[in-house]
């Protein structure tokens, strides 16, 4: 059994999870990451996608998650996302509005580089919803 | 002297008012509780946030390199007041304390030759504004609609603020809001979003708030992230603990209201059996002048 510690997942309007877990997969804006207990401080922002929580019992809870990041302290893992639903929960219409948001934005995009940064929000929830479709 | 029948007239209306305002005392402390719990529900978001900020600001600390929305313009000729207020009155003092608060200041920079840009959030405000500063009153608000703030909300405001930031078009951006400390105790508050201000929170951290952090992407990068993110954060805990305060405010206005329509109703009671005991003593009196006359 792995070691457990304290793991937050906070969105503006609640805190999701406050609880003692054994593992966190988290998407990060350059690939996902694990986090075991004792990982070394670190902080990286966070993109659209799928973040999993093994907890005590063994099991495996997935939630989606977008913009915010993770920062890892001695006191553990803290999750600020600026959405965060249990994939359970989420509508698809919630996320083909997100997806169309991030079109406009595309579209509207002035100088190369936002245009760049809205194609990968955007290509990422494609992905999302790709992932889901497949669960 | 006012007739029985106006007597009685005046306690029918007086006692309906005090049903009004009963009413809207509880519905104010229904919706209190749910606002309340919001309130406390982002609570934990916005002070992580705060924290990570400062920890951030420490590296950045004396930096060149540092945002914009963190080191300032580097001038403060420009500024800009977001007042956020309640869409409805009748709670007491709520809305009138912030847009006292938003005027003096608003009044001392002009007196200082500043240049003065309002946005005002919610009605209220602005209804109370519009006579001395209406001229600098650039944008209103309306969550009129809106019976829950959500995130969306605030972050609607912060994408505005911050795109006239990066347009140039003001130094400093003030935001004013009502802290809901109890039902009874409000507090107007001034609050500097921009440039960002921390409170440095130095000492000994359970969060080892100066171990050696690994950034990805880097710090640059994180803080570019982070601190627009931040005027959105801010701007929504402002929106919610307005919420709850207006709805103490108004529980507590509305108790008052309905104590002192009691009291009037007490008074008036009074003074309508006085009379009609005046009215019968009269009757009989005259009624037994009549029998003697007899």
């Amino acid at each position: 059994m792995a070691e457990l510690f304290q793991f937050e997942l906070v969105s503006p309007e609640r805190q999701l999870i406050s609880e003692q877990v054994a593992e966190v997969v988290v998407p990060s804006a350059e690939g996902e990451f694990g986090v075991l207990k004792d990982h070394a401080p670190f902080m990286a922002t966070i993109k659209p996608g799928i973040l999993k929580v093994l907890s005590e019992g063994g099991d495996w809870a997935e939630y989606y998650v977008r913009g915010g990041f993770a920062d890892v302290a001695s006191g553990g893992l803290t999750v600020l996302a600026e959405q965060a639903v249990p994939v359970g929960e989420i509508s698809t219409e919630d996320l083909e509005q997100q997806i169309k948001d991030a079109e406009e934005d595309v579209a509207d995009a002035k100088d190369d580089e936002t245009k760049q940064k809205a194609e990968a929000t955007l290509s990422q929830l494609r992905d999302v919803v790709e992932a889901l479709k497949a669960a | 002297m006012p007739s029985l029948k106006d007597l009685r007239n005046r306690i029918a209306s007086v006692k309906a008012t005090q049903k009004i305002t009963k009413a809207m005392q509880m519905v104010a402390a229904a919706k209190l509780r749910r606002a309340q719990e919001a309130a406390e529900a982002a609570r934990p978001y916005a002070e992580r946030m705060g924290a990570v900020l400062a920890n951030l600001a420490v590296a950045f600390e004396g930096r060149d390199d540092a945002p914009k929305l963190m080191s300032g313009t580097g001038n403060d000729q420009v500024h800009l007041l977001v007042v956020a207020t309640a869409e409805r009155g009748l709670c007491g003092g709520f809305n009138t304390n912030i847009a006292k608060l938003a005027r003096d200041k608003a009044r001392s920079l002009l007196a200082d030759g500043k240049t003065v840009k309002i946005i005002c959030v919610g009605k209220k405000g602005y209804d109370a504004l519009k006579r001395e500063l209406g001229q600098h009153v650039i944008k209103t608000v309306d969550l009129r609609s809106v019976k829950n703030v959500g995130f969306s909300d605030a972050d609607n405001i912060g994408r505005e603020v911050l795109s006239m930031f990066d347009n140039g078009e003001f130094d400093v951006c003030t935001l004013f809001y009502s802290t809901f400390k109890s039902v009874i105790a409000q507090d107007p508050t001034a609050l500097q979003l921009i440039p960002a201000s921390f409170e440095a929170s130095e000492g000994n951290d359970s969060n080892g708030a100066h171990a050696v952090y690994e950034y990805e992407p880097d710090e640059t990068e994180i803080l570019a992230d982070l601190l627009p993110r931040n005027i959105s954060v801010q701007i929504f805990r402002a929106l919610l603990e307005n919420a709850a305060s207006e709805q103490g405010a108004r529980m507590s206005a509305m108790d008052n209201a309905t104590r002192n329509a009691g009291e009037m109703i007490d008074k008036l009671t009074i003074s309508y059996n006085r009379q009609r005991q005046a009215q019968i003593t009269t009757e009989l009196i005259e009624i037994i002048s009549g029998a003697e006359a007899l």
